[in-house]
Order: C-alpha cells, then structure tokens, then sequence
C-alpha cells in the first residue's frame, strides 16, 4: 500500500497543479454526483473541450427514458461486409482516427460452412469489392448483455448497465487496468493506449457523457448503440448507414416494435449464448 | 532514549556498509533510475509504448504479478516447517521468509501500478474513499488479501526485531496466532489471484479448475528455489547464520512442489489435447504454435526442460546436498516457473482473442526496463531489510545497555 501509495503520487506529477486539474482528479463518479455537481463538471469538460478543439461541445446527461430497453438485430444473410457501419461509428463516436484508429464493430469473414469456431475467421479481409463468394460476413460489436461479465469483475464500478440496457462506461472514473477487456467473451470493449487522434474538424459537437464525448489516454470504450441518439428516437449510426437493411433497432419492452417482430417470427440466435450473458443482440437469417 | 537510538541506527545502518553493499546498491538504484526514466515516458505517452494491444491487453507486467504473488505466498513453506513441527534449523529465517514475503508483495502491487492506465486515479480503487467493488471484482479481493498480507508479513518480522533489539524473547501467544493465520493468508492470496483469472468464461485457457492448484503448486517451489539462493548470498556477504541441513530441508519440500506441478500439468494436458475441443487452441498455441505462430514454443519447452530438470535434482538425495546441483536447480526452478507462469500463463489466456484473432505479443524495452526497475526495487527494499535484521538476529545490533562495549563502529564493519 505504501509503495502503491507513493508511486500514486509520483505519478501525479504529470497532471496539471491548475485548479482544473484539480477538480479533474477529485472528480466523483457520475453515479454519485448530486445534479448541481453534474452541472458544473459538464461546464468544466465543455470549457476543456473548447480550449482543446476550439469548438463549442454540447454534452447531454440526458437519463434512460422509462420502458425502453433497447434490443438489436442483425441480418446475416444481408450483411455484404462493407464495413460502412464500422466507419460511420468512428465517425459518429469521436474515436481516435489515426495511430491508432479504434474501431467498435468489427466484421469479421467466415468460411461458409463455420459459425461456431471463430478460430479461421479473417479480421483484415480487403478485397476489391465485397461480397466474395463462399463468404459470409459477421458484423461484431458490444453486445449489451443482460449479465455484462466485463460490469461484474470492473474493481472500482466504472461500468454498469443503465436502466435502458445499455452498458456503459464513466471515462473519467475507469482506472484503465483492462480487467473487463479481459473479461468480455466478444472483444467488446477497446482501449485508448494514447492520446486520442481525433482532428478538430472530424469531431461530432452532439455528444453524451456516458457515450460519444472525446476521451482521454488510458480509459477503455465501447459501443453504446450511440445512447446520444437512441434516447432522442434516432437509430444508431450503424443502422442509419447500412446500406443493405442488414441492421435493426428498437425497444425490447415494445410489443409493436420491428426488434420483437423478428425475434418472434425469424429463427433468431445470440452470440456464444452458452456463456449465459444474455445478450440484447440478435443475429438471424432472413433467408 | 533507546526508541530514537534505535530508528536513528537503523536508518544510519542502511547508509553504512561494506564494498560489495555499496556496488550492489549503487547498481540497483541504476537500474531504478532508468526504470523510472522509461516509466515516465509511459505516464506521458500512455501505455502504446508498450507492445500490448487491444487483443492481447495484459503482458509482462501483469505476468510478473502473477509470479511476484507466488513468491510470497511460499514463505507460507518456510514458516509451516518452523511452528508446526518445530524444526529448528529453519526457525531462525522465518524472519527472513517473511520479509522475503513483504518484498514480494510490494513489488507485486508495483507491477499492477505499472499496469495500470490511470495511476492518477488509484484513489478509486481505495475502500470507501473510492468505489471499490467488492464482493463482486475479484481484483478488488485481490487488493484487499494483497495488502492485508502485507501488513501481515510486515508487522510480525518487525515486532520479533524489535523484540530481540530489546533483549526480551518474543510473546509467543502473540506472534504464533499471527504467523498460523499468515499461513493460510499465503494460501488466500495465491488462490485469489488465481481465480482473478479463473473466473472469465471468455477465456477458456484461464477457466480451468486446476488453476489455482496448479499456482499453488508452482509457487512453493519457485518461492523456496528463491530462498535458498538468497540464504546463501546473505551467508556469504552479510555472515548470516543458516545451517546447509536447513537449506537441504527446502530442497526436499521443492521436490514434493514441483512433483505436485508436474501432474497438475500433465492432468491439464491430457484434458486439452485428448478432448482436442476449439479450447485447445490456446495450449496448442504455447506448446506447439498455431497457424504459424508460435513465439512462445521455445519458451515453455525450456521451462518445461527445466523444471524436469530441477525435480530430478532434488529428489535424488545426493544431487540434492550438493551445494552445487542444489544452485543450479534452483536457479532451474526460479526461470522455469517464471516463465510458466509469467509469460506462460497470461500471453496465452488471449491468443487465440475471443473473435478468433491472433496477436503474438513479446514485451519491448519499455516493459522489459520498467520490470527490471520494479525487481531492481525489490531487491533493494529486501537488502536494506537483511542489512538491519541480520545484525539484530546476530546480536550486533542490539540494546545500548547490552552492547559491551557500547563502540560505534561496531555494527559498521559486517564479517562472514
């Protein structure tokens, strides 16, 4: 402890001995700030933001809307593997986009043939044009488990399921010890080893505390289904782009909603569902 | 004031020695230093100067760790022996062990700050000054029985000192309550930190059962091996007081360790390979290479060699009471397990990753350098422990109205 004490307050030297530095170390997790201590550490991330991009961002806490519980479905037989929805998440989420770029979702292309070992599938594929044939494309991305290994072995609960289902990370609170990393059984979760490289002019000013705003060095991230939109009734960016029908969206706890219509009549399945962690993503076949 | 007399001399003691104290000192605070050089630049850049990525996320840090955790919890070995069965020649370096011990855990509780993203934010990771997760994170156990053993093994080494400094016999009903809990304290932290990995259902090569038997096993013998190289240093140079018999008896209890480890891996083995699920993988990967890759293969054949090797050496009696094959299996037994359950145990745990990717990782110079800076520490901690218990043990350091003649330099000049 004492050591670890020390090293702590050796490392504190590379933080800033402003006042903003200050309140940045101090600051609380978001769970447990009072509405007013929310105001004023969202002011002083704006001003922060500001300074760093000189532009003005506008960060919503905007809370899960009661009844939703946000489900998802993806069309194997549809997804040609283009990857424009990884890209429009880059480009929605304010990721790092160069050294290195991070990516939420990712496609990864099976063998026809093989669905279960993951083993021979190829994450780099780069043709000419897509589809290939004896190929078929699995878009990859957090899969908001209803029983999130990644929430349960976080030690300090930077992570944690909001009531709308999504899981979610408080960048400002995560140690960066990449436990949950480990933990998550589908590559769900991707570490900023630096500095993010995100260039003013490419930065999405529309962010969300818990999901699209700009992080730092040394946090871990994740897809969010874009909480920033979906709790204002828009699709995820990965929806709104995919050029082929491939992706659905919508509330689970909605009798009506297209997500309930598919897992009702489409012959639909969850990724490694042996692992009990109950995902919110359904992947089917419509043919 | 006998207090003051005795922290100022302790203090002063750790300054004054002789030629080689001094050299062995001055080199591992060189070897801190450009650790510390390196880690700055990590703090700065973040941690892609390291070669770890998103797919293998916990590298050489976290596998020192791991090893570190081992290395302490084994002193559990030396004091077992000692209070249990009252075996004399050992009792004497229980005070070592467990300093040993508090070394072991400090350095290993470096290595996870080494590891970590965010050291600014420790705080958060403090009971009920942050928000640490317990009962649910196995790290937040971690830290709790990590620390716990550290005041442990901390406070009983120093009151048995303090004690003899003074004159007076230690309070048995005292420190034998202590030192019986410490044991399976040892047992807990080791078993902790096994289940740290263990519990992840996302990597099979971690969710076997064996795992924390396995790490057990492996840490009594690399612990003691460690011991007993440490012993004879320190009768060499600091004219420490231990019989061969004392070391020949750690010998024996390392060949029942690594006998145990050996079937434990052989049970994991015949598991893996005659089942041949899509789990194999990983194993595959360590021991014979997978689709191309296979970094890690020379590694664990080696240590696979040595480990053999180091059994064989100490379970025949008469390689065992030789001071020579005695040296040379330990030293065997302290990379072999090192690299097992260093690099061995967690690099593989991520290849294949849980989406079929394969990432071969091998740590850089900023890992490599930082590590060697953690270790360097250690030692260090370690040596200025010896260079103050050994002369209490000795009765050269010791109470003013007993010291006779009270001379100055006597606790300055240190003989074999």
């Amino acid at each position: 402890m004492m050591s670890m004490g020390a090293l702590a307050g050796f490392s504190l030297g590379s933080l800033s001995c402003t006042k903003t530095g200050v309140e940045e170390f101090l600051q609380k997790h978001i769970r447990e700030m009072s509405e007013g201590e929310k105001k004023a550490v969202i002011g002083r991330l704006e001003a922060k933001y500001l300074r760093q991009y000189s532009r003005k961002v506008r960060i919503s806490t905007q809370p899960a809307e009661k009844g939703t519980l946000w489900g998802y479905g993806l069309d194997l037989s549809r997804c040609i593997g283009c990857r424009r929805c990884v890209y429009a998440c880059v480009k929605e989420n304010n990721q790092s986009r160069v050294k290195p770029q991070l990516q939420w979702i990712r496609v990864i292309r099976l063998k026809k043939g093989s669905l279960i070992n993951l083993e021979n599938a190829e994450h780099y594929y780069n043709p000419e044009t897509v589809p290939e044939p004896g190929f078929m494309y699995m878009p990859v991305q957090c899969q908001q488990c209803e029983n999130p290994p990644c929430v349960r072995v976080c030690p300090v609960k930077a992570t944690w399921t909001e009531p709308d289902g999504i899981v979610t990370v408080d960048y400002n609170w995560c140690i960066g010890c990449r436990y949950c990393m480990a933990a998550c059984p589908y590559k769900g979760r991707v570490f900023n080893w630096t500095e993010p490289n995100l260039p003013a002019a490419e930065l999405n000013t529309e962010v969300h505390y818990l999901g699209n705003r700009p992080r730092m060095k040394n946090v871990v991230e994740k897809c969010t289904f874009c909480l920033q939109r979906v709790r204002q009734g828009r699709y995820p960016a990965c929806v709104e782009i995919c050029p082929t029908g491939t992706r659905k969206f919508g509330n689970l706890l909605d009798p009506n909603s297209e997500i309930r219509y598919l897992i009702e009549n489409k012959r639909v399945f969850r990724l490694k569902e042996d692992f009990n962690t109950e995902p919110k993503f359904y992947y089917f076949f419509s043919a | 004031m006998e207090v003051w007399r005795f922290f100022k001399k302790t203090v002063s003691m750790v300054f004054i020695g002789t030629k080689i104290y001094y050299l062995w000192c001055a080199f591992l605070l060189t070897v801190i230093g450009i650790a510390i050089a390196f880690y700055i630049q990590q703090l700065d850049a973040g941690l892609i100067v390291t070669h770890m990525r998103d797919q293998v996320s916990w590298g050489l840090y976290i596998g020192n760790f791991t090893y570190l955790v081992g290395v302490a919890a084994a002193a559990v070995l030396l004091v077992i022996p000692a209070y249990i069965y009252n075996f004399d020649p050992i009792k004497e370096i229980v005070v070592l062990g467990e300093l040993l011990a508090a070394s072991a855990i400090i350095m290993a509780l470096m290595f996870v700050l080494a590891d970590l993203g965010r050291p600014d934010r420790f705080w958060h990771i403090i009971p009920f000054i942050g928000s640490l997760a317990f009962p649910n994170s196995l790290l937040a156990w971690d830290v709790i029985v990590l620390n716990g053993y550290l005041v442990l093994n901390t406070i009983v080494p120093i009151y048995i000192l303090v004690k003899t400094y003074f004159g007076a016999e230690p309070s048995k009903k005292l420190v034998i309550p202590l030192v019986l809990l410490s044991i399976p304290w040892a047992v807990g932290i080791h078993t902790v930190t096994a289940f740290l990995y263990n519990g992840l259902a996302a990597r099979p090569f971690w969710n076997a059962s064996i795992l924390a038997p396995r790490f057990l096993a492996s840490a009594f013998c690399s612990g003691p091996a460690m011991a007993i190289i440490i012993f004879q240093l320190l009768r060499k140079t600091a004219g420490m007081r231990i019989t061969n018999e004392a070391l020949f008896k750690i010998s024996e209890l390392i060949a029942y360790s690594m006998f145990i480890n050996l079937f434990l891996l052989g049970a994991e083995l015949f598991k893996e390979y005659y089942t041949g699920t899509i789990h194999l993988a990983p194993m595959e990967y360590l021991y014979q290479g997978l689709h191309g890759h296979y970094s890690l293969v020379p590694w664990i054949w080696s240590a696979f060699f040595m480990n053999v090797t180091a059994f064989v050496i100490f379970l025949i009696p008469k390689t065992r009471e030789n001071l020579i094959t005695l040296n040379i299996g330990s030293f065997f037994i302290i990379v072999g397990v090192w690299i097992e359950k260093g690099l061995g145990l967690i690099v593989p745990g991520f290849i294949p990753d849980p989406l079929g990717e394969i990432y071969e990782y091998m740590p850089n110079v900023n890992e490599i350098a930082i590590s060697l800076g953690i270790w360097a520490f250690g030692l260090l901690i370690f040596t200025f422990f010896m260079r103050i218990a050994i002369p209490i043990q000795r009765g050269d350091f010791i109470h003013s109205k007993y010291a006779n003649p009270p001379t100055q330099r006597q606790y300055e000049r240190i003989k074999p």
